[in-house]
This record gives C-alpha cells, structure tokens and sequence, in this order.
C-alpha cells in the first residue's frame, strides 16, 4: 500500500493525530516556559531578569489562550468537548486538561498579571478617554483603591500566585507529557520520563522565546538591549537546556542498551523517516549549536554584539529543535506499527482544518494575542506609563 | 410544596442530568436478557482458520464498517525457521477478499489470525477516555456511546491492538461491539455465523454448560501481548509466539 513499508495493522495505516497535536505541547511548553522565567524574578529574586518580567506573563497569557484551539480543530465533535468539564473520567489523563487549564489560566496567570498591572490599570482608566477609558474601567473591577497598603497587598498576593503558579506550570505541562508517557500500548511514548523531558523542553522554549521576542521588541523600539538582562536569562537557558539535553539522552541510551521488542522498529524510525527531524534538526543544529554558542558565552568574553547575534541564533534553532522533539514525538509515535512490522507515512494536508496552514496560523495567534496585550498592557516602565502617572497623579 | 429559588437552582443540575437520559432514549428491548449473567469472550481457533475473509465481509455488512477500515480482519503469518520473531504478515484489504496464492514454503509454515476487538477486562482504551464514552459493559463487552465520543482518539492511541479507528463520516471511534444488538437476543456474532469452519466462536464463561471450560482445559491457549495486561478476552488457540 502506498506509504507503507512492511506491515501496518488495517487501521493504524492513517495517523490519527496531525500537526495541530504536534503544536499543542509545543503551545502549552512556551506559556510554561515563560511563566518559570516570569518566576524568577517574582519568588527567585532574579533581579537581572525584570525587563522581561511582564513581557513573560502576557506571553504566557497569549499562548495560553490559543493552547486549546488546536485540540478543539482536532476533535471530531468539538461541541462536545464541554462533556470534559460537566461529566470528566476520573482515570482519563486527557480528562484533567480542562481543569488544569482553567486553573493555570484564571487562578495563576490572569490574576497574576491583573494583580501586577492593577495599578496602571487604574491610572489609565482615568487617564484615557472614549472607549479604552471603558475597557480599562472594566479592567479593574471596580477595584481602583491606589494606596500604598493597597498596593502592598496586591504586591503580596502576586507573589502567592506566583509561588502557586510555578508547581501549576509544571503539572501543565507535566500532565502533558504524562498523556503521552502513560501509554503503555506505545513504546515511544510510554516512559516515565516523559513528563520530565516534557517540563524541561517547556522551560527551555519558552525562557528561548521570552528572550528572543524582548530582543525584538527592543530593537523595534529602537532601545538599546539591557545586556545583563539577557546575559542572565541565557545563563539560566544554558543550565536548564544542559539538563534538558542529559535526560532526553538518558531515555535515548536507555532505550539503546535495553533494546526491547520495539529497538528495532524504533532504530529504523530513527534512521530514515525522523532522520532529519530527530538527528539533523533536534540533535545537531537544534541542540549542539546552540549548547556549543551559549557555552562560549559563559566561558569567552564576547562583545556585546557578538553575544547577541549567539542568543538570537541560539533562541531561534532552540524553538526549532523543541518544536522538532514535539513532531518527533507525536508524529514518530504514529509512525510505526503496533506489531513492530511496518512503517507507514503521514501525509499533511495544505489547507484543511488540520492542515499546514492552520497550523502555521495557529503558531502566529499568539502574537497577534501577544500584540493586542502589549498595547493594552504595555509591559514597560518606560516614558509613555511614566507620562500617565504624572498625568493621574495631577489629575488625583 | 414550596419551591424557593435556592431549591429550583439545586435542583437544576439534577435535572439536566435527567433530561439528557430522556433525550438519549431507551436501549432496544430485550427482555430475556440479564447482563449480569453473562461474561462475554471469544475463542479463535488458528489451526481452524482457512483465511476466506468471510468473517470480514460479514462483519462489514452486518456493522456498516466503511471501506478501508475495520473492526475484524484476517492477518496471513509467514514465519521462516531462520527467524521465528519476524514474521512476514500481510492482510490485503483486511483479508476481506481472502489472500493471494502462497509462495512455496520452504523452511516455515504459513497460518492465518483473525483479530478483532480484544473486549479486555481492564482496557486501556476505557482507562483513557476522557468523558467515559467508551465503557465495558456489565457482561464485558467493551462499547463506545458515539451520542458522547468528543472523537479525540486517544483511545485509538491506547489500543495496543490496532482496533478502533475514527468512522469517517460520524467522527466518533468505532470498534467491534461483539454484534452487540445480536447476542443480547441469543444470536451469536455476524462472524462467528459466517465462519464455515466454526474457527471463531463466542463464548460466555459466566454459562457453566459452555463448551469454552473444556476447551481451556484441554488446548493450549493465549491472548495476544499478554505482556499488555489488559485481560483480553479473545481466546487463541495454538497461538505461535511470532503473533503481534
């Protein structure tokens, strides 16, 4: 049969789970990602790392809300998917993603980031006028006490959230490595590891992508790069990306040395059809370059430019090898058959509702999101919220 | 009785639960028929099978199972002497249309598996679901409410035997009832009746008088991946360690 090589159970010939499942992780990793960093300078005192604070939280918060569409787009009955709320499996790994994600969503993440902006809010709210004025009214919840003990407290249950935030970005993300570690029908999959491989690609990703898009910004403000802020944050990247690697190489040699019943089938994966996306892109350019760019940095003084043409290159082959290890695993785990006999291929689409394009539009929603957000909730303490403290507080 | 607010608004949820029993309607009557009498399995015996895909045309006719996909198959093993683990396996079509002419033997033998759902005792498939939709039944049979499956196919994904598939047109898994409709009426399966050498046959070991007690005394008998745990319950007979 066309696309199979040896022998594939009748119905395992079609994968049934495309590229939307391919950037659900992916999605969930970065908000996880960016959350941890956020962390840093929040319960971890980091305080090298502040310029990105905010900027972590509404990227969270972008990727966040775009994380349940491809699931939604992948379901055959998405009008259905409420069931999982109203009348959850209790031994269903999946069951607990809407719990988990409302949790991360409303009781971490936007109450964090309210709490953190309430202030500005409040004094846009009676800065501005027409239409945003009303947005912003709505925005405080008719919470507009500004004072110091007010502010306090605010400054006090943030750092509660936060302190909640950081185990619930890892059961997020955790839990989305265990729905694929807990099958035990699937030996590429079924490992306890995963999870663990799963948080750490997370916070990989995502600290990468804050890093690169506080770069961009940056540059598209035409300000100048606060280096020792992203000197720290790829301090942390390199560290967090050496354990990374350590425990994805350790389930690999693991599964090298044990070569159980599935070596086979998996090694001929390995070395033709995931070739590239495993060993070319993954492994040497996605993770050897840039462990090799940010170990010079640690070691070598570099100019600054130097240094930040390595995190930018290093950043952007880091999402393009986490992205790789979700396609290699979601993808990779469809691959070859349950009997261990045969291989057959995924064919994506162009333009259906699980298709390339979807997926590329659904990997750019979020900063679409992300935009919309930094407009409404400049992540700045620069000269423009300066400007509207000034103004309110002669207003007031 | 006095219904305040605070009553109505507990009693809501009760009877939304209520209301989508009514809409979801009454199972098909069968009157003589008490679940928890029986334990639903079945025994495959290899040796008897001759490959004419009868099984599976029946099956399909009986379950309107859309092409290219299937809830039983026939699966033709070749397993050389040189190299027992790897079989050469082929099922054309699912062996619907029975398979071609075999090659000379030489140093191995050739034999035909039937595979269908496994009904396990302690299915993956079941633990996986997230809204319950698949469930073993209380004589164990392991069903699917498509009026409820969200068609995530994770239970696709749990399966370690390849035996659900997403129906193309109703987006919902589908799989192997046991001819459900058919056995709670005292009838057997639509591929146990069209098997000419009676190689599939449906067993029930809660029934004392059922042939099945024997025959598990006296032949050797396995389930596929046993490794799996799963409490399959389809019953191979003389099944060759090469079967995946």
């Amino acid at each position: 049969m066309n696309g199979v090589e040896g022998y594939m159970y009748p119905n395992e010939i079609r994968l049934y789970w495309s590229v939307l499942i391919v950037l659900y992780p992916y999605i969930t990793g970065l908000v996880a990602g960016a959350f941890i960093l956020a962390s840093l300078v929040r319960i971890f005192n980091v305080k090298e790392v502040a310029p990105t604070y905010r900027l972590a939280l509404l990227t969270a918060l972008s990727f966040l809300i775009v994380a349940p569409l491809p699931l939604q787009l992948h379901l055959g009955h998405p009008e259905r998917s409420p069931e999982m709320y109203f009348t959850p499996h209790a031994t269903s790994a999946m069951a607990m993603f809407g719990y988990v994600y409302l949790w991360y969503l409303m009781a971490v993440l936007v109450f964090e980031i309210w709490l953190d902006y309430r202030h500005d809010i409040v004094l846009m709210s009676q800065s501005t006028t027409g239409l945003k004025r009303l947005i912003y009214k709505v925005m405080t919840l008719g919470s507009t006490n500004v004072s110091e003990r007010a502010l306090a407290i605010d400054e006090r249950a943030g750092w509660i959230v936060t302190l909640i935030g950081i185990p619930s970005a890892f059961i997020l993300h955790g839990y989305v490595g265990f729905i694929f570690g807990s099958i035990k029908a699937n030996p590429w999959w079924n490992s306890p590891l995963m999870p663990v491989v799963f948080i750490f690609s997370a916070m990989v990703s995502g600290i990468a992508g804050v890093m690169l898009l506080y770069m961009l910004i940056t540059k598209l403000r035409k300000l100048p790069i606060d280096m020792p802020c992203v000197d720290t944050i790829a301090k942390y990247l390199f560290y967090i990306f050496i354990i990374d690697f350590s425990i994805e190489m350790l389930d690999l040699i693991h599964r090298i040395y044990e070569a159980d019943e599935s070596f086979r089938s998996i090694s001929f994966m390995v070395h033709t059809k995931l070739y590239f996306s495993q060993i070319v892109l993954q492994i040497y350019i996605g993770t050897f370059i840039p462990l090799f760019l940010l170990a010079l940095v640690q070691v070598k003084k570099l100019s600054a430019g130097v240094r930040k043409v390595s995190y930018v290159v290093s950043a952007c082959l880091i999402e393009a090898a986490v992205l790789s290890m979700r396609w290699n695993v979601v993808i990779g785990g469809q691959l070859f058959s349950k009997s261990f006999l045969g291989y057959t291929t995924y064919k994506m689409s162009l333009v259906t509702h699980e298709g390339f394009l979807m997926a590329v539009f659904l990997t750019i929603l979020p900063l679409g999101i992300l935009w919309v957000l930094v407009k409404l909730l400049p992540p700045w303490h620069d000269k423009a919220v300066g400007e509207i403290h000034a103004v309110s507080a002669t207003v007031r | 009785m006095n219904i305040n607010r605070r009553h109505l608004l507990m009693m809501l949820p009760a009877a939304a639960i209520a209301w989508k029993h009514v809409l979801a309607g009454t199972p098909e009557d069968s009157p003589n028929y008490k679940m928890t009498d029986h334990w639903w399995g079945m025994l495959i015996d290899i040796p008897k099978c001759i490959g004419c895909g009868n099984c599976v045309r029946a099956c399909q006719a009986e379950n309107d199972v859309p092409d290219g996909y299937f809830r039983t198959w026939v699966e033709r093993y070749l397993v050389t002497d040189w190299d027992i683990v790897h079989p050469e396996v082929i099922s054309p079509d699912g062996g619907k249309e029975g398979f071609p002419a075999a090659k000379d033997v030489g140093d191995g033998k050739y034999f035909f598996v039937p595979k269908m759902c496994n009904h396990c005792a302690d299915s993956p498939c079941t633990q996986v679901c997230p809204v319950g939709a698949t469930f073993i039944s209380p004589d164990g049979v392991v069903l699917v409410d498509q009026t409820y499956c969200l068609g995530c196919a994770y239970c696709v994904q749990a399966c370690p035997y390849g035996c659900r598939y997403i129906h193309p047109e109703k987006r919902v898994v589908d799989k192997c009832t046991l001819c459900y409709h058919r056995i709670t009426k005292g009838l057997t399966t639509a591929c146990c009746e069209a098997c000419p050498t009676g190689a599939r046959q449906l067993v029930d070991l809660k029934n004392p008088n059922d042939p099945i007690h024997a025959f598990l005394k006296t032949h050797y008998v396995q389930v596929l991946k046993p490794q799996m745990a799963t409490g399959a319950k389809a019953f191979y007979n003389e099944l060759d360690g090469s079967v995946r």
